[in-house]
């Protein structure tokens, strides 16, 4: 340093801050910049982490290799989230170490993560819906810099894209892409930022089947390059195609860790449920009185747009009717028309006879239509409010919980009593508020409040989505009783597997109208698929 | 790599993160006091640097407000209009209705009972003083049903509009006091005559405290907690703030809502008003006189009632001793040390609130080397 002239030294300072600007930070990642297939990337060690009354990690051990796929499969709530969101930095473990290419570190933040070399795509994306697809991959570089380096990006957008199959314009605003797409720009940002390990929570939780099929092979691509996969599922359709290796979480305890070649989907399911699962099948409905009669029906969605086009059909007592289709087809604007709580443009809805098109929610709700809506946490409940208030949220008003203005409080104590016996709501009282309760007790709550008074119609939207295997089967067992017992069911569901469990008539709806209308004994998963694809058939 | 260029990678990232549980209420109220320590210390720091010393500048406050009489009367008069106003603001903000017109409606219910006052000089009290409530009441709750109304039908921000009428209100009480109801008696002041006896709310004596107004005030606060508990449109009030989507799912017409809830709001905010025409000033005069303010501080008392209407009985006292113990040091420092105090007690008060549900966390920018 001594013989460094004070012009030397300025400009050496000058250099670095340049070569600061200009991004050029020496890379931090600890793993080497080549990995070979078989290396050991990451091991994580006695993983604990708790939150207030729940241990959600509990001496959890992951082996992740280079080149491997990695599925995480649990039940919802088994901790397998909190897993991946401590790697990725999100959380600090209370206890347990992590080791990334032989050496221990401490993850303090995404960006400690990213710049170790791993990237995640989250459940919910993390993108800015106005800016563009190569801006958003700019603002998840590592390197931060003062000017947006337009044309750089573009390039490596379309390099990468054109590598792994990942097709997307880097110059389409991201409110404008679907959630699969808006999912390769998650994936882009990770590899751009030169990711060796990459996790996926849920991935395919949003995708069409074409999509999960794209998204499929250019992860077994990077797998073949040397990258580290671990996608978290619940799905062992999903395990079994895809990964390598699968760990098994139950409770935040790791209950299995196999590889996928030497098990099968049933030592799986009972891994993780601990139980053996008995698929029910719905017998053929009997025809009954006509309960929904949906004529001409045009629905404008929230774009403006004409999200339903023409739609007509009947639905009898006892009978389900699945509507498939590709998300964002008009399913849910479909659904919210009947329900009442979307305006219908032209066309006619009549339950039981009585045209109620255009009536609101409250008149739909009073001819005992139950709906139980797709948004459970916005809609389908009030989250800052006590359970035995939600139970009442659609009925409230009836001359059983009112007395005049005031609220039959003892009416309402008694009958969520008697809810959360009959529909088994875990909770710790009924003046609990819904937000603390699990995803599986919150869609009891709402079966509960719509379905216990034997509705002539129940509207369900998504009725499983998110949930564990105990609860899905336990409410679609639920529907099909309520099928038995007469009520006429409208079912949307995206759960391909679910509409052909549940469903007497299978309906498939494609940009806002109905193109196919197959009984399910007749109907195949293929004939389904291929008309949700929008083939003519 | 530079030494530099390393410290500007080191900057502290500071981010708020939602708690996974929220505050008990116990150590919620361990931060409120928190909140109050750290106001009283910078506070304290603030007195040294105008030259007053700490202790003695908080003796006068002490002393001034809950340590004399003098200062139980003030902060009795003082917390009238603010429970009432307040207690309307809790309910407005449970639908998430943002009333900042509170100033506004206390100054129409003001101009309401003036014009009973001066109409009717003949009415025996037990007429007047209810007739005054009442037009008051209906004044106050007309000025807010408008921004209601505009919110709820076409989606216009009743910030906006609840805060400009604020100034509608003290232009019309502006010009009536220097236009027609200007006093005969006044010498050329703008103020109106004085109200005859009969149309004054009557104080405890010696006092300025207008006792029937501030039993209104505490029976409203009481009353508006069980509406909120017990009733069907309390129920409909706490779906639509809560969970707008839900309201909706639950057919609860938004319309009709925030017309209730601008009826209590607003028709609290004008018998405020009524109380400091009719109980203080027994007589309409400048604007600031009349509402003094009292409109917005009632933000911060339903703020730090939590939005419960019940709470608002004591966040109205302590707001108003706040001020009252800011009252009494005006006369030995500088005086906007002293707003400057107040202001930074009810501003940590308010800003801390979020550290119920939030949680600070700083990172730095590298992450630790490996050992």
């Amino acid at each position: 340093m001594a013989s460094e002239g004070f012009v030397a030294k300025v400009r050496r300072k000058l250099v670095d801050a340049l070569s600061l600007l200009g991004g050029e930070r020496p890379t931090k990642a600890l793993v080497g910049p080549t990995q070979d297939i078989g290396d050991t990337v990451l091991e994580a060690k006695g993983l604990r982490k708790v939150f207030p009354g729940v241990v959600a990690n509990d001496g959890v051990d992951l082996t992740v290799r280079a080149g491997e796929i990695h599925a995480l499969l649990g039940e919802n709530g088994a901790g397998k989230t909190t897993l991946v969101k401590i790697l990725y930095g999100v959380y600090t473990p209370d206890e347990g170490e992590i080791v990334l290419g032989g050496r221990p570190v401490k993850i303090g933040s995404p960006r400690d993560a990213r710049d170790l070399g791993i990237g995640m795509v989250h459940q919910h994306f993390m993108l800015s819906e106005a800016n563009t697809v190569a801006e958003n991959v700019a603002l998840g570089l590592p390197e931060g810099r003062m000017l947006f380096p337009e044309k750089e990006i573009r390039q490596r957008i379309q390099d990468f894209s054109g590598v792994y199959g990942l097709r997307i314009d880097p110059e389409a605003k991201v409110w404008q892409l679907s959630a699969g797409e808006k999912q390769k720009i998650e994936i882009l940002k990770a590899l751009l930022a030169r990711a060796r390990l990459l996790i996926l929570d849920e991935p395919t939780a949003v995708l069409t089947p074409l999509e999960t099929e794209e998204l499929f092979s250019a992860l077994r691509l990077m797998a073949k390059q040397g990258k580290a996969v671990i996608f978290i599922t619940h799905k062992l359709d999903e395990v079994m195609s895809l990964a390598d290796r699968v760990t098994v979480l139950r409770k935040g305890r790791v209950v299995g860790n196999v590889k996928t070649s030497e098990t099968d989907r049933r030592q799986l399911a009972n891994l993780m449920v601990g139980v053996d699962l008995v698929p029910s099948k719905k017998a053929v409905a009997q025809a009954g009185e006509l309960v929904l009669e949906v004529a001409a029906l045009s629905v404008i969605g929230d774009r403006g747009n004409e999200a339903c086009r023409g739609i007509a059909f009947n639905l009898s007592a006892g009978e389900i009717l699945g509507v498939a289709g590709v998300a964002g087809n008009g399913q849910r604007e479909l659904v919210e028309a009947v329900a009442g709580i979307r305006r219908v443009a032209s066309g006619c809805v009549r339950i039981l006879g009585r045209d109620i098109t255009n009536h609101g929610p409250r008149a739909v709700a009073n001819l005992g239509v139950a709906y139980i809506p797709e948004d459970r946490l916005g809609m389908g409940i009030v989250p800052d409010m006590s359970v035995k208030e939600n139970l009442v949220l659609r009925k409230y008003w009836q001359p059983e919980f009112s007395r005049g203005m005031l609220l039959h409080e003892g009416a309402v104590d008694v009958y969520a009593g008697e809810m959360m016996d009959a529909y088994q709501i875990m909770t710790p009282s009924s003046d609990t508020v819904a937000r603390k309760l699990s995803g599986g007790n919150i869609q009891r709550l709402i079966l509960a409040r719509e379905t216990s008074g034997r509705p002539r119609l129940i509207i369900a939207s998504h009725p499983t989505s998110g949930l564990d295997v105990k609860a899905t089967s336990e409410i679609r067992a639920k529907l099909l009783r309520a099928a038995g017992d007469g009520s006429a069911i409208l079912l949307d569901s995206e759960d391909l597997e679910e509409i052909f469990e549940l469903s007497d008539r299978i309906a498939v709806i494609v940009r806002g109208q109905f193109v196919g209308m197959v009984p399910r004994a007749e109907a195949t998963l293929e004939e389904i698929g291929l008309l949700m694809g929008g083939a003519t058939g | 790599m530079s030494a530099s260029a390393r410290w500007l990678w080191r900057m502290p990232r500071i981010s708020v993160q939602k708690r996974r549980e929220p505050l008990t209420s116990k150590q919620g109220f361990m931060l409120m006091l928190s909140a109050i320590a750290v106001g009283i210390i910078l506070g304290g720091l603030l007195f040294s640097l105008v030259g007053v010393s700490p202790l003695y500048a908080y003796g006068k406050i002490l002393q001034g407000s809950f340590g004399s009489p003098q200062g139980w009367k003030e902060i009795g008069r003082k917390c009238i209009p603010l429970m009432m106003a307040g207690v309307g603001l809790v309910i407005a903000f449970k639908a998430v209705f943002w009333n900042i017109g509170a100033e506004g409606q206390m100054l129409v219910g003001a101009v309401g009972a003036t014009w009973i006052a001066l109409s009717f000089k003949q009415a025996p009290a037990w007429v007047l003083l209810p007739s005054m409530f009442g037009c008051g009441l209906a004044l106050g709750a007309a000025f807010c049903v408008i921004p209601a109304i505009l919110r709820s039908k076409f989606n216009v921000n009743e910030v906006i509009t609840t805060l400009m009428l604020n100034y509608v209100a003290m232009q019309l009480v502006s010009y009536l006091i220097d236009g027609p109801w200007k006093g005969k008696t006044q010498h050329g002041y703008p103020y109106t005559d004085p109200f005859v006896e009969a149309a004054r709310i009557p104080r405890i004596p010696g006092t300025f405290i207008h006792y029937p107004t501030l039993i209104i005030g505490v029976v409203a606060c009481v009353l508006l907690y069980y509406f909120m508990k017990r009733t069907r449109a309390g129920y409909e009030i706490k779906v639509t703030g809560y969970s707008p989507r839900a309201a909706e799912y639950a057919g609860i017409s938004y319309v009709k809502t925030l017309l209730v809830v601008a009826l209590i709001s607003g028709g609290l905010a004008g018998i405020a008003g009524v109380g400091e025409v009719a109980g203080v000033h027994g007589r309409l005069m400048y604007p600031y006189y009349i509402s003094g303010g009292y409109g917005f501080t009632a933000i911060i008392v339903a703020w730090l009632a939590r939005l419960h209407p019940a709470g608002v009985i004591v966040s109205s006292i302590f707001v108003s001793a706040v001020l009252v113990g800011g009252d009494a040091m005006r006369l030995r420092v500088p005086l906007a040390s002293v707003n400057i105090f107040t202001g930074l007690i009810l501003l940590l008060l308010v800003s801390t609130e979020i550290l119920r549900t939030h949680y600070v966390k700083v990172t730095w920018g590298e992450p630790t080397r490996p050992s």
